[in-house]
């Protein structure tokens, strides 16, 4: 029961038939030889373990009441299958139960069990009913016989000569130019993976926004422009820069992207506003990106009363009373803030575009600008 | 007679004795108990003499006796001037306030205070500063909003309520034991009024940028998706990717996992 067959041919692992793995290597046939290596472990080799027979081979009563158990999950299959046509019928297509819609649910109810109990028999059957005897499946190698080597080899050869590839040499090294040539336009469309992000790039494109001095603020959804008399303390307002209404398509895509932008307004008694952000705001309306600086998740979850906004993809969170500065999480610069005043007309415009890129981090990034506190 | 006194030492003579003095006491406070009536407004000033003196029993604890805040010691408070009759009736209406204990979260939970009082309360609060007043049935009735405006209030819930109460409105976790609760089974006046107010961490939306009409069409989206069966079968709870894991990793897999055990198992032998 211990022994492995091999090809052959193995006689690495041995051990101690040496001997007899190099008698097999003389006779490098196709032969299958029985090697011995008991030896390589350390527990001796249990054995096949004892037959015992089942219940059901030994109680006629048993075998009957298994019988019974599959023919049953057989026998069920069918009217499980005429039910399936009945509520594909009878049941109307709005009809609810438990919230949900009826016919779906019972067509599936339906047709899943009865696949279910189709495999749950055919288990049951074989593991009660089916004969039952321990086998031994011989593993042998899996390489070729030396006869079928040469048989390959000596077809190749012939299928060479025949195409004539040797005599007129030219009719190879065309075919591996004609091959080789059709890289190139492979190679050639990976610059659509382009254009590389030089630093020029990267300034007219993620480095800047829509946003510029004059912009009025806009609700994301109704474009309606916000006034600042509008804003009362503990209001979040969802922005869009106006100008982003003009855009279509793609392009007014990748300018929400990056131009999304959260107007709070807090008491301004319990907030901190830098020197260098006093005229940054409008009475306590602040006005920041929408974009978390870690991996660029659109937030607006705002507590009003601790005036943190949270991140729920990463739980980055920011303090908006303290020019957006993490105070939790994995996101490692400040929310980037876009100066704000009013125009003449009481209404929230931008002051200029965002001091710094919005977003997340990249490699090249200039950090320099980030707020860090004063 | 005879049939009390012989089984006066039954084990269940006791229990049924209390049951029926129980029964005989609640039917003599029905009968002569004052009759609860609501009582007819008087007079402005009354009802805000009135609701200050529910003020001060249920709510001075924490917000000061005259409402104006407490931000030192253990119990605190936010000031209720300015926030208006809408935030009384979000607040007490659902029994969020008076809250049971200090804590992080102001639950739902059983109202103890009748529509009179809370109204007293309003007229109280309201007199303290101005702020938004109880919405009309009018402006939050969801029932003849055109389908383009339902379309537009999935848009706007989406854009500025998803973030905190998850795109079903099934609600959410936030920092530090808070949560934004589910908005399956609040009713449209209290949507409304969550909206007016900003109630505890929630922002307000007020009506200057979030209309009133995109408010009925954000009350009117949620009926709509909430009355909607799950045509995908067992929603889970729409809680998105937790929920349907939980389910996929545990129960699915588990399932397999069980029957796989299963096929492999010897099973019984005879001997």
């Amino acid at each position: 029961m211990s022994d492995l067959i091999r090809h052959g041919g193995n006689d690495d692992d041995a051990g101690g038939d040496n001997e007899h793995a190099m008698d097999t290597q003389a006779q490098r046939s196709a032969e299958l030889e029985t090697v011995r290596d008991s030896g390589r472990y350390p527990v001796p080799d249990p054995g096949m373990e004892e037959h015992l027979p089942r219940l059901t081979d030994v109680d006629e009563k048993a075998f009957d009441r298994a019988t019974r158990q599959v023919a049953t999950m057989f026998g069920l299959v069918p009217v499980l299958a005429i039910a399936f046509v009945v509520v594909y019928f009878a049941v109307p297509r709005d009809a609810t139960f438990l919230d949900t819609n009826a016919k779906n649910l019972f067509l599936g109810l339906t047709a899943g069990l009865a696949l279910l109990l189709i495999g749950v028999g055919a288990v049951q059957w074989s593991r009660q009913l089916m004969d039952d005897h321990e086998m031994i499946d011989h593993r042998h190698g899996a390489a070729s016989t030396e006869e079928d080597v040469e048989y390959v080899l000596r077809e190749l050869q012939a299928g060479a000569d025949e195409s004539k590839i040797k005599r007129r040499k030219v009719l190879g090294y065309s075919l591996v130019g004609a091959l080789g040539a059709l890289a190139l336009p492979i190679i050639v469309s990976f610059a659509d993976l382009g254009p590389k992000p030089t630093k020029r790039l990267r300034a007219a494109t993620i480095e800047t926004t829509i946003w510029k001095q004059g912009i009025k603020l806009v609700h994301d959804v109704t474009f309606v422009p916000i006034k600042a008399s509008e804003m009362v303390i503990g209001q979040l307002v969802n922005a869009q820069p106006e100008n982003l209404k003009e855009l279509e398509g793609t392009d007014q895509l990748v300018q929400r992207a990056k131009a999304s932008i959260i107007i709070v307004r807090m008491d301004p008694n319990s907030i901190k506003i830098p020197d260098s952000r006093k005229d940054w705001q409008v009475g306590g309306i602040l006005c920041y990106s929408k974009i978390c600086t870690h991996v660029g998740c659109p937030i607006s979850l705002w507590e009003q009363q601790t005036h943190h906004l949270l991140c729920p993809c990463h739980q980055s969170t920011f303090d908006l009373g303290d020019s957006g500065v993490v105070v939790f999480g994995p996101a490692a610069r400040a929310l980037p803030q876009l100066p704000i005043t009013t125009d003449a007309e009481g209404f929230l415009v931008a002051r200029s575009g965002f001091t710094v890129p919005v977003g997340p981090s990249y490699f090249e990034r200039d950090s320099r600008g980030d707020y860090k506190g004063e | 007679m005879r049939f009390l006194s012989t089984r006066r030492r039954h084990p269940a003579a006791r229990a049924s004795l209390l049951v029926f003095a129980l029964i005989v006491m609640g039917a003599l406070y029905a009968a002569f108990a004052p009759a609860s009536q609501s009582s007819a407004d008087t007079g402005t000033s009354q009802q805000v003499a009135e609701g200050k003196n529910l003020f001060a029993v249920g709510c001075a604890a924490c917000h000061g006796l005259n409402g104006e805040g407490q931000s030192t010691g253990e119990i605190q408070g936010p000031p209720l001037t300015g926030v208006g009759a809408a935030a009384v009736d979000f607040q007490v209406g659902t029994g969020r306030m008076p809250l049971a204990r200090p804590e992080a979260q102001a639950p739902v939970k059983a109202n103890r205070y009748t529509p009179e009082e809370i109204a007293s309360l309003e007229a109280y609060v309201s007199s303290l500063g101005p702020g938004p007043d109880v919405p009309d049935p009018a402006e939050y009735d969801a029932a003849n909003v055109s389908a383009e405006d339902v379309a537009r209030g999935g848009e706007l819930f989406r854009t500025n309520c998803s973030a905190c109460h998850n795109f079903e409105g099934a609600g959410g976790a936030l920092p530090g034991g808070k949560y934004a609760p589910s908005l399956y089974g609040s009713s449209n006046k209290t949507i409304y009024e969550a909206m007016v107010t900003g109630p505890q961490q929630m922002p307000v939306f007020s009506d200057g940028v979030v209309r009133p009409e995109d408010k009925r069409a954000i009350i009117a989206y949620l009926r709509t998706l909430h009355q909607r069966p799950d045509e995908g079968g067992l929603s889970l709870g729409g809680l998105g990717p937790v929920s349907e894991g939980l389910w996929a990793w545990i129960a699915g897999l588990g399932t397999l996992m069980g029957i796989s055990v299963w096929i492999a198992a010897k099973g019984a032998k005879a001997k």
